[in-house]
């Protein structure tokens, strides 16, 4: 009996018949009570907020391009998109997984709490803004930007980054592979220690990438920015 | 003998010599609480034409003047009902103890309205109290979270606020104790920045987009509340409509914030009264009045304030500053253990006095209201707290339904621009109204 797998359920939307709101509003209310675990989702046809606002420990397949904030604001799911991503993608994620195949436009992963988004392609401007714990995974490059004002979290980019990486950090610490085309402000380089090849070592393999840790640099906050002085006594 | 005649110049008057040599020996700009503090004009130069020959009256203590209020029916399934106009602007728990968020709630519920999140995240103390909640999604989106959009009666999209339109907020490190820091996914002590962007959006048509992905995270039963600092307002107005709006707030620049710098409290934004007109004339515009809900905020103080508020065209107010005065603000005084206690040496401390202080940036708030200081935020018993406030509202709302009476009208909503003439000039043509004893009203 312990061998037995447990039964996968699944159900089918196809987006050039069914309406988002339908689909969001089965993966809301009934998909769990329906005992349905895995969706598959077809012609999604770059439609927005697809999968957002899930609570639920389901599996939810995208077949195709998505638009904006897939699987914005997740819990519990792990969301596959099986092509491309518009901005806001996983945006406030609080728990569970979210896999883009492609590329992901602007503010992948913005102010995301909790959780793994996994992009294999590029991430465009503002990856991981305003970062507040999730960890992010990112095959390729990142655009301009990226991690500005991240709180707390983790961001692996095993590709390039542009200009202005980690602005205005708070807590979160970024790893990178490849080229950094400039720090943002109160970014820096840091040291890696054996912890940091620990923690890239085991988020590569969540995502499923084998670099050699020992390839990355970390990116974290100088802490200059963590008070504007206002009670100093500055006079002279 | 006489003395030397001083003569103080007008443009280097003694304040301006204070901020330059102030700002010469710091190197810093100021910040500080609370609103502008310079004369704009406001409601004060609007007056009411009551009834007369040419209109009848309500008798003004006995027959009924409706005050419900309905918020958010455009497209959400469970619009808010209020049984008054007047709502409790949203402030942040940060800026605010989770006591005072408390008794905000408590007074709200018990006249029925609704209070409002603010940056940082809602609390406990403020769901549990509030019967309506309105929970605010700011760019910093500090404490955002789906439990709590889930548990919300309404989603309040802020674009900006009227102390600060275009600034991002702050809350100085000795208000950011653990628990906030806690909420705000923070270091405990650091000064923290509000951004003054959204991360995940950046312009008209993304909002339709996220106010679709907020109505589709919430199965479309929940109000979308769009909130802009006064600037462009009748350009923000119309383009917050076309993203889908179901309310919107303006806030204008005399409206509070818990920690600004003064240069941007003063200079930044337009009054409420001239706000207003414009977010009015947006809707006209787009033939939305009534379908979409005006909400309006910015140095609402009194019941005269808020008819001449919906007269000019808005569906409620949201009052900030104001509430917090009703809690003992500014007052000489805090209650502990029923006792009237002086805080006339704490003010000093400050370097001020109550009438006077603007320090809720400092978090020594000498009445315990905009504190996290353990010992301080104590000073504001939140039953006590309620019960000023629930009788500051009660105040108000009695002026509303006096005045709306004297108009001879049965529902405040009925209040129109026409019960209305301005005293200024300046009021006539921003608010829209005739001069006072003319039918001139500038700019028409």
């Amino acid at each position: 009996m312990a061998n037995l797998r447990p039964l996968v359920i699944a159900r089918e939307f196809d987006l050039a018949r069914d309406t988002l709101r339908e689909l969001n509003s089965f993966l809301h209310r009934r998909a769990a009570v329906e005992g349905v675990s895995q969706i598959h989702v077809k012609n999604p046809d770059g439609a927005h907020s697809i999968a957002c606002g899930l609570n639920a420990d389901l599996d939810v397949q995208i077949h195709g391009h998505v638009g904006y904030y897939v699987a914005g604001m997740n819990q519990h799911a792990s969301v596959t998109v099986h092509g491309n991503a518009g901005p806001g993608a996983a945006e406030n994620m609080m728990s569970g997984r979210v896999h883009v195949t492609g590329f992901a436009s602007t503010a992948a992963g913005a102010s995301a709490h909790g959780g793994l988004l996994v992009i294999d392609g590029d991430a465009s401007l503002r990856c991981g803004i305003s970062l507040k714990g999730a960890d992010i995974v990112v095959g390729g490059g990142v655009g301009s930007f990226s991690a500005f004002m991240a709180q707390a979290g983790r961001i692996v980019i095993c590709g390039d980054a542009e200009d202005a990486l980690g602005d205005s950090l708070y807590e979160a610490v970024i790893y990178v592979r490849g080229k950094v085309r400039s720090l943002g402000a109160d970014a820096r380089f840091e040291a890696m220690t054996d912890t940091d090849r620990a923690a890239v070592k085991s988020l590569l393999a969540a995502a499923g990438f084998d670099h050699d840790p020992a390839q990355f640099q970390r990116v974290a906050s100088a802490k200059s920015l963590y008070h504007w002085h206002a009670d100093a006594d500055q006079e002279y | 003998m006489t003395g030397p005649q001083l003569h103080e110049s007008a443009g280097f008057d003694r304040s301006t010599i204070e901020y330059i040599q102030r700002a010469a020996a710091s190197g810093l700009y100021e910040i500080r609480g609370l609103g502008a503090k310079r004369r704009v004009p406001n409601f004060d130069d609007l007056l009411f034409l009551a009834a007369s020959l040419s209109r009848y009256p309500l008798e003004g203590y006995r027959e009924r003047c409706a005050t419900k209020t309905l918020l958010g029916t455009r497209y959400a399934t469970r619009p808010i009902e209020l049984a008054i106009p007047i709502t409790v602007a949203g402030m942040s728990f940060g800026a605010l103890s989770a006591r005072v968020k408390e008794a905000l709630g408590r007074a709200a519920s018990e006249v029925g309205t609704s209070t409002t999140t603010g940056d940082g995240g809602m609390t406990e103390e403020e769901r549990a109290s509030s019967k309506t909640l309105v929970y605010q999604c700011l760019p910093s989106r500090y404490g955002f979270n789906p439990d709590d959009v889930r548990r919300a009666d309404a989603i309040e999209i802020v674009i900006g606020q009227g102390a600060k339109p275009g600034g991002g907020g702050m809350l100085l490190g000795q208000k950011v104790n653990p628990r906030v820091a806690r909420m705000r996914t923070l270091p405990e002590g650091v000064d923290q920045r509000s951004a003054s962007r959204h991360p995940d959006w950046t312009g008209p048509d993304d909002l339709v987009i996220k106010i679709k992905e907020l109505r589709e995270i919430t199965d479309w039963e929940k109000p979308i509340y769009v909130k802009v600092g006064a600037t462009r307002v009748f350009n923000d107005v119309k383009l917050a409509v076309h993203a889908g709006a179901d309310v919107i707030v303006v806030d204008g620049m005399q409206g509070g914030t818990a920690a600004t710098q003064t240069v941007f409290i003063e200079h930044v934004g337009i009054p409420t009264l001239a706000a207003l007109r414009q977010a009015v004339d947006a809707l006209d515009d787009l033939n939305m009045r009534g379908t979409v809900q005006l909400v309006i905020s910015g140095g609402i103080r009194s019941g005269a304030d808020v008819a001449k508020a919906l007269a000019m065209g808005a569906d409620a107010v949201a009052i900030g500053q104001g509430v917090l005065v009703a809690l003992g603000c500014n007052s000489e005084t805090y209650v502990a253990g029923g006792e009237h206690v002086s805080a006339r040496d704490d003010y000093a401390r400050l370097g001020t006095a109550a009438g006077f202080c603007h320090h809720c940036h400092t978090g020594k708030c000498p009445v315990g209201v905009t504190t996290q200081d353990a010992a301080l935020e104590l000073r504001l018993d939140p039953a006590v707290g309620a019960l000023r406030l629930r009788n500051y509202l009660k105040t108000v709302n009695m002026e509303l339904t006096t005045i709306a009476r004297a108009c001879g009208k049965q529902d405040v909503h009925h209040l129109e621009k026409e019960d209305l003439v301005a005293l200024t000039v300046e009021a006539a043509a921003m608010a829209g109204v005739p001069l006072a004893g003319t039918s001139w009203i500038p700019g028409r």
